[in-house]
């Protein structure tokens, strides 16, 4: 491969100058930068040797615009990397630039983005997923094999089922987000969203590990996860949990793909069995509570004091809302108002508490069911890709596109999604597995034996 | 489920003067119906029995207090923190006056 690295990303930038006007994935690329790269990649001797990868424009990269697709970022360049792009770099990587994603991480569409949104490879009249929506449809459409992205509520999942690739959200405390620019700091996880299940294995080994600048991140061991790379899931477990599978809510066709992945993970030998998550209809409920109340207090810091944008006025009070007036989207300033709101006296019991209670319900609800399985099987969205516009005026529906990928953050388990199949007009579906904390390889090993025992991952979209 | 008012344009006005955000009428009405029909479907949570639950603030369990020690290391130089911002007097962060 090192001999071919020249060729590698010279393909990748032709492809990005070819496709990336349509879509709109990549918002920042320097590709003098990207070129004087290769060789640093190729000495480095990483495991990666130089294979390209995009990141999340809230993922800070040394001197290199990162914004969070928000006008209140803009002109912003981190002094330091953020440990998961010091890792990378180690390891050979060569980064391409930085991926659209909705504002803030807040949205399940791309739609916020201060860039204007993406746009779905297999339909370019349709939304990507998000909020990681710019890294899935980057990754989908052939720009680069790999990026980063980040998953709050479902945001790496989402768009990966939407765009018919494989993301991966890690257990809360796998992968270091140190640099990762906050939204819900007891939700928020950096994964990978690759084109197959191998290349998800190989970028989590390099991602993974205790870091002592974030000390939420897990002093515990990291396997190999490219180990898991096994075609057999014989006895293995699989839980279905009947919450995720409502009769009204869940879409016929993406119904009928998850069936029929059922069908064939049972005739590789796995084993079906019914589980239940009974406080799953309030996920979405704690979810709205908590995401939005860690949001308003995580952007405080935005105030024009000591980067991002400031707009000038006499008084410090009317410079900090100038600013933040000026600077943030509208979902962004929904959200600092629903978050500010239920933390506000009066409501903090009545919401945030009942939130952070229940929290524990769902999570308990997990722990039960994995006495009696060992992987959770679900939709990783209710229906295939929305069109642009389509829910941009009614936030709560937009919220409810997260119904089955919100829980696994909840409860801070890991997650993985991966193509299960198409619709009728030829739009990808995603098959959600769900692990117990710190077992990704289980996630790994079904996601895989799925993927090679089925084509759906090698359709691409014509574009 | 007590019949109260979730919020209204007061309320609205106040929270956002929390935020340090400012709002237009339009935009106090459109926020308000919002936040209200946002409110409503996450009240949802109400009939949650949860009285005796301990909260979960985050995910990780047996997560204590994590201590380094006290000791100096190589950080930001003052020029890289300060290369970003948008106003500086030598080293330090230039803001607008705070007492009037």
């Amino acid at each position: 491969m090192k001999k071919n690295l020249r060729d590698t990303v010279k393909a990748c930038l032709d492809r990005i100058r070819d496709v990336n006007k349509k879509l709109n994935a990549i918002i920042y690329i320097d590709k003098e930068k990207v070129q004087g790269s290769e060789e640093a990649a190729s000495l480095s001797g990483g495991v990666a040797s130089g294979t390209p990868i995009v990141i999340k424009d809230n993922i800070c990269v040394r001197d290199e615009p990162t914004t969070c697709a928000s006008r209140i970022l803009k002109g912003f360049k981190p002094p330091y990397d953020a440990t998961v792009i010091t890792k990378i770099r180690k390891a050979g990587f060569i980064l391409m630039g930085k991926s659209n994603m909705d504002e803030f991480a807040f949205g399940s569409s791309c739609e916020t983005s201060c860039y204007g949104p993406t746009r779905n490879p297999w339909d370019l009249e349709r939304i990507p997923g998000g909020s990681s929506g710019g890294s899935a449809a980057a990754v989908a459409s052939g720009e680069v094999p790999m990026a980063l992205g980040s998953d709050t509520g479902g945001s790496i999942r989402q768009p990966a089922a939407l765009c018919g690739v494989c993301g991966m959200k890690p257990t809360y405390g796998r992968v270091s987000r140190y640099g990762l620019i906050a939204f819900a700091s007891s939700l928020d996880q950096i994964g990978p969203i690759t084109g197959n299940v191998s290349d998800c294995a190989s970028l989590l080994n390099v991602i993974s590990g205790y870091d002592e600048m974030d000390s939420t991140s897990a002093s515990l061991p990291v396997p190999d996860f490219t180990k898991s790379l096994e075609k057999t899931i014989k006895n293995m477990k699989l839980g279905i949990p009947k919450e995720y599978f409502p009769s009204n809510g869940l879409d016929r066709e993406v119904a009928d793909k998850i069936e029929a992945a059922k069908n064939i993970l049972r005739d590789l030998g796995a084993e079906l069995i019914d589980v239940s998550l009974p406080h799953t209809e309030y996920a979405v409920s704690c979810y709205y509570i908590i995401a939005p109340a860690e949001a308003s207090s995580n952007l405080a810091r935005f105030d024009g004091d000591q980067y991002g944008l400031r707009e000038d006025a006499k008084s410090m009070i009317d410079m900090y809302i100038e600013t933040r007036t000026k600077g943030f989207g509208s979902e962004a300033k929904r959200r600092i108002l629903l978050g500010t709101y239920s933390l506000s006296s009066g409501y903090y019991e009545a919401y945030y508490l009942k939130a952070m209670r229940t929290r524990t319900l769902i999570k308990n609800d997990f722990k039960e069911a994995f006495k009696k399985c060992d992987v959770i099987l679900t939709p990783t969205t209710p229906t295939a890709a929305f069109k642009i516009g389509e829910k941009i005026d009614d936030p709560l529906s937009m919220y409810l596109s997260d119904i089955f990928t919100i829980p696994a953050n909840l409860a801070g388990i890991p997650g993985i999604s991966v193509p299960c199949g198409f619709t009728e007009s030829g739009l990808p579906i995603g098959l959600q597995f769900l692990g117990k904390a710190f077992d990704e390889e289980s996630l790994i090993r079904v996601a895989y034996t799925f993927e090679q025992n089925t084509a759906f991952s090698k359709r691409k979209p014509k574009l | 489920m007590a019949k109260r008012k979730i919020i209204d344009e007061k309320m609205t006005r106040n929270v956002a003067r929390l935020s340090r955000i400012a709002l237009s009428d339009r935009e106090v009405t459109k926020y308000k119906k919002q936040l209200e029909s946002i409110l409503e479907y996450i009240r949802k949570i109400d009939l949650v029995d949860s009285k005796d639950i301990p909260p979960t603030n985050h995910p990780l369990e047996n997560l204590k207090n994590v201590f380094r020690k006290d000791v100096a290391r190589k950080s930001l130089t003052p020029e890289e923190a300060l290369k970003n911002a948008p106003d500086r007097k030598g080293d330090f962060f230039r803001v607008p006056r705070i007492i009037g």
